[in-house]
């Protein structure tokens, strides 16, 4: 939850799962074989059999998230989220968690802005009780007053205690002046205020209406097989509603705010900048990838890291990395630095950002970067757990199955002129909003900057 | 249900950059095994030998994906750090970065980088590990660096200036900017007076400022060698594979004589003591309570009695149905989280930890006392009435079970492993945990509650909110 603007992790988006690399092409992700299953009710699903371990891991989630809640109703999302596995049935809350525990079930729900997700992870031997009880939470949820109470008080705390934290008023202040008139700009976790707005009936609205077929995602992992999947995939989802309709939620481009300073009495400010992004069905997106893995890539080898950290000691952490939503489109960076050494690490961010404009990455970059997107694919299907959250994050961006394989064409396929395009089109510092949290020296507040030198538009395949 | 109180479960491993999605998942294994790290190795049956220079090596197999994991656990960490010299053995693990003879400065993390790996490193007071995942075919790229700046690592003062700058940054980021962490930090220096436990990992500001070429060049000398290091892979490969290649790259080390670990043990205290570590904050919004108990090194005591004491950390704060939950969340409201902890794999005498989080809108000092006398309350009514069998014979049971899991998640076995053979566990300890944990019972649990949760050995924390910065 630390770095709430950070690219996602919801696989695909960032390039987590990267085509079959180079490196991994002879030996490589040909061993995860992916089916898709349809039930007889009509649930589909998309399955690795890995009968390795008596495991079974599930990624699931209803397109729409907590940007869906009505206004001043936030929090809706994740009020549910929380309140799921807090009784359902017959079951008061006690009994379905004592019921999680004995039968060592790890059933858990969680909300984003674009989706409302669960992930369940069980030994193949409780599947039949692990899908009960999830078709019990998602169709009948109890919402008794004791956790409703609870669970409300849950996230008060956790707003309080993010309300102390540098990152969060961070993050926080970036989503609401970056989207100031829209769904994305509202707290997720809802405010005090709009929390004790929420009634039963509203809980049990969301339920009615949010967890439908149509709006359904699956990836699952581990020890079944498409036979034995089948009725347990009737079993949970068999009874939900068929249609949820469209979803309703427009289309934004982030606004560019310049620098904002949020004074805070802390040695170290810390500083979060986005600008707009690139989407993800955009042909340039894998070119996007790769140069924004270049200048902010996680770790140490990105320009930013270099430059910030390895040759200045200006920040433990530095990076930035494409941030899709499902309707719109960010790069997002982050680093924190002792106040009085801020400005000069912004200054060196800044210039970093439009030297990458300005050139484009070079030849040498441009390949290592593919090999690392390449080569690093495998190393995200080790676990069923990860492989259940790709299935679920390829099917969420609309991709084919056998996007693994296109994936890998389509990277490799980058050249060097792609890159510098695509670098000139993203890394423009007059694009970039930038917000301080501390007593930083140095950086001062200002509203957006005369634009040098414009981004140009490329057409977006929509 | 949301995990709310447990949030600073593991704050104690320091590592070299940032890397949330490992971190994260780190602490989900962690959550779900509860402590019970040892488990995994009888589900993966790990093979181990011996290098004629006295390195350990273990493998895991998994052929699931053409991927593997190399792990170098060093048996040094923060607790090893000389008098004065806080932070030495986290700022050498950021300098094994910089470069050694035949790999420049920054190359190391490009070349794994280029050929699609990912590498990182920790460091706790125990231990040091550094770690790197990538295809199986690209093994001997990093085996071949981790066993060069084993030997070779260079140092100099143009690398070592900006690098204690970054750690100085990663203080101010885990620890300065963050009330919640200053508490703990300041907590571990009360409960640990005599331990090295007591300094912080990423050491004392001052200290830090001041670590010196000498400092890392005789620390690194002093522990880095063979035969105080464990070599751990995991994943598409055996021992018979594995073998010719950690003799060609680890086997040509010398050994070297290694310091004893020196692992003081606590004073005891005179009853009546009480200790208490409250900060004010303005940054504070949302206070806590802490209760920090020492408790036995694994080293010192039966194997059963730290597995009993495993048990008695589930049924006290081990999740929604604990007993902490029901009486303090769910019973008397005046806690809206309560999670216990037990810091299992230490060298030297441990911590077992309560975190609650208070309830409601009243005063807060007031709030603090009812929840700090119900929580007493409860600690009391376990000591005077003791747990039922039937609780142990649950939580044994959810222990054992969840040991399955562990075999899913090569990299956190691999964690298990290393840590518990650096703290001074052997493979066979690890391989006969369940056993160990199903012959835990309630007498024993008992015992040890009725030994660790005594006034006298503990520190109670408190985070609290203030209207203008250190004043209450």
């Amino acid at each position: 939850m630390y770095m709430k603007f950070w690219p996602r992790v919801r696989g695909v988006t960032f390039g987590l799962i990267c085509g079959v690399g180079v490196l991994a092409a002879s030996s490589g992700m040909a061993a995860v074989k992916i089916e898709r299953v349809t039930s007889a009710k009509g649930i589909e699903a998309w399955l690795v059999h890995d009968g390795s371990v008596p495991v079974i891991s599930m990624s699931f989630e209803f397109r729409g998230g907590s940007a869906l809640d009505p206004i001043g109703k936030e929090g809706l999302s994740e009020m549910v989220s929380g309140l799921l596995d807090e009784g359902a049935g017959d079951l008061d809350s006690q009994s379905f968690q004592k019921l999680l525990e004995d039968e060592s079930i790890y059933l858990s729900f969680d909300t984003d802005r674009d989706i409302f997700s669960g992930r369940l992870r069980i030994l193949s031997k409780k599947q039949d009780r692990a899908f009960d009880l999830l078709r019990l939470a998602l169709t009948k949820p109890r919402f008794d007053p004791e956790p409703v109470g609870r669970i409300r008080e849950q996230i008060e705390t956790r707003i309080r205690r993010n309300a102390a934290s540098p990152q969060h008023i961070a993050d926080r202040s970036l989503w609401e002046a970056v989207y100031p008139n829209h769904p994305y700009g509202r707290p997720s976790e809802g405010t005090p205020e709009s929390l004790a707005t929420l009634t039963v009936d509203d809980l049990h609205g969301f339920v009615h209406s949010r967890f439908t077929r149509d709006r359904l995602i699956v990836g699952i992992a581990g020890d079944i097989d498409a036979e034995t999947l089948k009725p347990l995939l009737d079993k949970a989802f068999g009874d939900l509603p068929a249609q949820g309709g469209t979803i309703d939620l427009p289309e934004v481009e982030p606004k560019i705010i310049g620098i904002s300073v949020i004074d805070r009495n802390i040695p170290q400010t810390v500083v979060r900048f986005v600008a707009p992004g690139i989407p993800r069905r955009d042909p340039d997106f894998f070119a996007a990838l790769l140069v924004s893995y270049i200048l902010g890539g996680d770790g140490l080898t990105s320009r930013l890291a270099e430059t910030v950290r390895e040759k200045n000691g200006l920040a433990y952490s530095i990076g930035a990395g494409l941030a899709t939503l499902d309707k719109s489109a960010l790069i997002s960076g982050a680093f924190a630095t002792e106040n009085s050494r801020a400005g000069r690490a912004l200054d060196l961010t800044r210039a970093e950002w439009a030297r990458m404009g300005h050139e484009g990455p070079t030849a040498a970059e441009l390949a290592a970067a593919k090999t690392y997107l390449l080569g690093s694919y495998p190393l995200r299907f080790t676990t069923t757990n990860d492989i259940a959250q790709q299935l679920m994050g390829i099917q969420h961006e609309k991709l084919d199955i056998d996007y693994a394989n296109t994936r890998q064409e389509k990277i490799n396929r980058v050249t060097l002129t792609d890159a510098t395009r695509v670098a000139r089109r993203l890394f423009d510092p007059s694009q970039l909003s930038i917000i301080a949290v501390g007593r930083p020296i140095g950086i001062t507040e200002s509203s957006v900057p005369p634009s040098p030198r414009k981004a140009p538009s490329e057409p977006r395949s929509k | 249900m949301r995990k709310n109180a447990a949030t600073e479960r593991r704050d104690y491993i320091v590592s070299v950059r940032r890397s949330q999605v490992a971190l994260a998942f780190f602490l989900f294994i962690f959550l779900l095994i509860g402590h019970s790290w040892p488990a995994a190795a009888e589900l993966f049956r790990p093979e181990t030998f011996n290098l004629s220079n006295g390195m350990q090596v273990v493998v895991l197999t998994n052929r699931r994906a053409p991927v593997v994991t190399q792990m170098v656990w060093y048996k040094v960490g923060a607790a090893d750090d000389p008098w004065g010299t806080s932070g030495l053995a986290h700022f050498l693990e950021h300098m094994m970065f910089r470069g050694s003879k035949a790999v420049p400065p920054g190359a190391f993390a490009h070349r794994i980088a280029e050929n699609g790996g990912t590498s990182n490193a920790f460091t706790s007071w125990d231990y040091t590990a550094y770690h790197q995942t990538i295809a199986r075919d690209r093994l001997e790229l990093v085996m071949k660096m981790e066993a060069d700046r084993m030997a070779n690592l260079q140092l100099d003062q143009a690398r070592l200036l900006p690098e204690r700058d970054v750690i100085l940054e990663e203080r101010r980021s885990r620890v300065d900017n963050s009330p919640a962490a200053i508490l703990s930090e300041q907590m571990y220096a009360a409960l640990f007076r005599n331990s090295r436990y007591g300094r912080p990992i990423i050491g004392w500001a001052h200290e830090m400022q001041a670590l010196s070429l000498k400092n890392v060049s005789a620390f690194y000398h002093g522990w880095y060698a063979p035969n105080n290091a464990i070599l751990i892979v995991a994943g598409d490969i055996d021992a018979q594979e594995l073998k010719p290649l950690a003799e060609k790259y680890y086997g040509g080390i010398a050994k070297r004589s290694i310091p004893v670990r020196l692992r003081p043990t606590e004073p005891k205290n005179k009853s009546g003591l009480q200790r208490r570590v409250i900060l004010y904050s303005a940054d504070v919004r949302q206070p806590n309570l802490r209760h920090m108990y020492l408790a036995p090194s694994p080293r010192s005591v039966d194997p059963l009695d730290i597995c009993a004491i495993q048990v008695l950390t589930e049924i006290l704060g081990g999740g929604a149905t604990s007993r902490l939950h029901r009486k303090l969340v769910l019973e008397k409201s005046v806690a809206i989280g309560a999670a216990a902890y037990y810091e299992g794999n230490f060298l030297g005498e441990t911590v077992l930890n309560f975190s609650l989080t208070p309830r409601g809108d009243t005063e807060i000092t007031q709030r603090m006392m009812a929840l700090d006398g119900a929580l007493t309350e409860e600690l009391e009514d376990l000591i005077k009435n003791g747990v039922t069998e039937e609780e142990v014979r649950l939580v044994r049971e959810r222990l054992i079970a969840s040991t399955a899991f562990a075999r899913d998640d090569l990299e956190s076995a691999a964690r298990i492993i290393g840590e518990a053979l650096a703290t001074g566990d052997t493979i066979e300890d690890i391989a006969s945990w369940p056993q160990r944990i199903a012959a835990v019972t309630a007498e024993r649990v008992n015992k040890m509650a009725r030994s660790i949760l005594v006034e006298e050995n503990s520190v109670v924390g408190q985070l609290m909110p203030s209207q203008s910065e250190g004043k209450p």
